[in-house]
């Protein structure tokens, strides 16, 4: 509530410094280059940058000079049977990672904001995903699926469940197992947004539909989705974009192995530009990438805010 | 509101079962590192290791050159935290108090930057740090990783500058004091904890990072200790699992205990954040 206040109340305050302080204003850019040399030199620039080399035959450790070679990039690309097929396998495992994401985050944050004891626990151990590094999770994850001194296949042992596989370099099992990684890693940033949407839905009116009666399962549609909706929606968006630009994680788990199956477009695209050292080629390939990602980014949250419109 | 007893049976069942999956992969890795040689190469492996030694640490050290790669990555995360917040808290609070169209375009930077799929950058980044001649140097990746903690930086520093009145400010200006001395010695003070907070978080991310560093760092004087981490895995995918544990869990020692002092700042400044004004 103070936050919320105090937030009012400095807006206020800030359109009247804003009024005032503009003419004279040679003290904001002096505040403001320090940050903005560096964003346009190292961000924006490459950015631009990166874009017209996706339409020049760039390649790293060439003497000839760079050409430009218009659309020729893209045309290849339209046939690379090969990145396509990575194209696919990045869309499955950004998919398969950010829905159980999701819906697991929302049941631990809905069971957080519960009375429940061993609350502080859960809290703590969600810091560990969360604040390792994502070669040491990709490591600690290696050790669990390992075939031998795994802890995976020993409990399957235990359990009479058969000798378990060798999962991540089995054709079928190396991509769901990488994605319950990917699930683990990112479930603690979802779950903190989705507990801070939670804690600010209305208390008075879940305790005014549970007086009416209403069930639990009813309270939660009638009452804390339609709050928790604007949250759930900004995070997944996120996710998703964030689970197709992921790296870290698969190049320390399998490479893109076992033949590929799990090859995310950024793992194909890094190899180009820095294994062959076609720079064109890749660029023309992260451009793809941002133009379908957002296609799909602007479909998905059309579409949900449609179905809220019904709702 | 009171819940059945059976309700209340079902959710710490429930509660149970994220604390197991949330801890057993980091309880596994510390067992892993403590265990013999002998004991990692037989089936049957057990959460306890059977007798529990200091070889793999005293092995990940001989193997690998754990303690400068330990020193690059303090090395480049101090210097990205210090210099994102010495940058970032200018440009925040000029998003947070005035309304000016560089404030605006800033805050689209922040959150289109969030949708940059790393191949498009890192291309032509490497570019640019080669004709500066930051290829392999510690000074090009702290450059990077300041302007890869910078859209977080900010989204966090804006919130806390809302949050100090700027009542306070004007009540000083009215006493007379110029806009520096406002900014020194009214602002500064209460937004401290935010911009410690801040950092430390910069620099866990900088601590963490893997890609720009794999790309950027080519000797092996130069890398940083998630790199070096994977020099463990061999050529085949074939890795000394005790050594590799051990470096782990060392390597994610710092990261654990910086994030759990700042856990709860950081989770209030998300929120502080996305308020709206």
């Amino acid at each position: 509530m103070t936050v919320v206040t105090a937030t009012k109340r400095s807006a206020q305050g800030a359109e009247r410094a804003d009024g005032g302080l503009r003419p004279s204003d040679r003290g904001a850019w002096f505040l403001v280059l320090p940050a903005l040399i560096p964003i346009l030199v190292l961000s924006v620039g490459p950015l631009l940058y990166g874009i017209l080399l996706a339409f020049t035959d760039a390649q790293s450790g060439r003497t000839e000079p760079t050409e430009w070679i218009g659309g020729l990039n893209f045309q290849d690309l339209l046939h690379d049977t090969l990145f396509w097929e990575s194209f696919r396998i990045g869309l499955l495992w950004a998919v398969g990672v950010s829905v159980p994401q999701f819906l697991l985050a929302l049941g631990l944050a809905l069971l957080l904001d519960q009375d429940l004891r061993l609350r502080w626990l859960a809290r703590a151990l969600a810091i560990i995903p969360w604040a390792m590094p994502e070669v040491v999770v990709g490591v600690m994850w290696r050790l669990v699926y390992n075939p031998d001194a795994g802890v995976l296949n020993e409990t399957l042992r235990d359990l009479g469940l058969g000798d378990g596989r060798d999962w991540l370099s089995g054709l079928g099992t190396a991509l769901p197992a990488v994605i319950v990684v990917g699930v683990w890693a990112g479930m603690p940033q979802t779950t903190v947004a989705l507990l801070a949407g939670l804690q600010n839905t209305p208390r008075e009116l879940h305790e005014a539909a549970a007086m009416d009666g209403a069930g639990a399962w009813r309270r939660f549609w009638t009452v804390t989705w339609p709050a928790l909706r604007p949250v759930a929606l900004a995070i997944t968006a996120l996710n998703l974009i964030w689970n197709f630009n992921s790296f870290a994680l698969v190049y320390v788990l399998t490479s893109g192995g076992p033949g590929g199956r799990t090859r995310l477009p950024m793992l194909f695209a890094y190899e180009e530009a820095f294994g062959y050292g076609q720079f064109g080629y890749a660029a023309a390939m992260g451009c793809v990438m941002v133009a379908v990602i957002s296609v799909l980014l602007a479909l998905f949250l059309v579409g949900r805010l449609r179905g809220g419109d019904d709702a | 509101m009171r819940t059945s007893t059976g309700g209340r049976v079902g959710q710490y069942a429930a509660l149970l079962g994220y604390l197991v999956f949330l801890a057993f992969p980091f309880l596994w890795l510390v067992s892993t590192a403590f265990k013999s040689p002998r004991e990692l190469g037989s089936l049957h492996p057990t959460w306890i290791p059977r007798d529990p030694t200091l070889d793999n640490f005293r092995q990940a050290f001989d193997e690998q050159p754990l303690l400068r790669a330990a020193g690059n990555s303090l090395l480049a995360a101090l210097g990205a935290a210090l210099i994102a917040v010495l940058v970032a808290t200018p440009l925040a609070y000029v998003m947070a108090r005035h309304r000016t169209r560089l404030a605006r375009a800033a805050t689209g930077w922040v959150v289109v930057s969030q949708a940059f799929p790393l191949v498009l950058v890192i291309i032509p980044l490497f570019l640019v740090l080669k004709n500066l001649r930051l290829i392999n140097s510690q000074a090009g990746l702290v450059m990077v990783y300041v302007v890869w903690a910078l859209p977080f930086a900010l989204w966090m520093l804006v919130g806390y500058v809302r949050a100090v009145p700027a009542e306070l400010e004007e009540a000083a200006a009215v006493d007379g004091a110029g806009r520096l001395r406002t900014l020194v010695s009214v602002t500064a003070p209460l937004l401290a904890p935010g911009i410690v907070a801040t950092g430390l978080f910069a620099f866990i991310t900088a601590w963490n990072e893997f890609f720009f560093a794999l790309v950027l760092l080519k000797t092996p004087e130069k890398q940083t200790l998630p790199v070096v981490l994977t020099h463990f895995i061999g050529a085949e995918g074939v890795a000394d699992l005790g050594p590799l544990a051990a470096a782990s869990f060392l390597a994610t020692l710092p990261s654990l205990v910086v994030f759990a002092i700042i856990q709860r700042r950081i989770t209030g400044g998300m929120m502080a954040g996305a308020v709206k004004s």
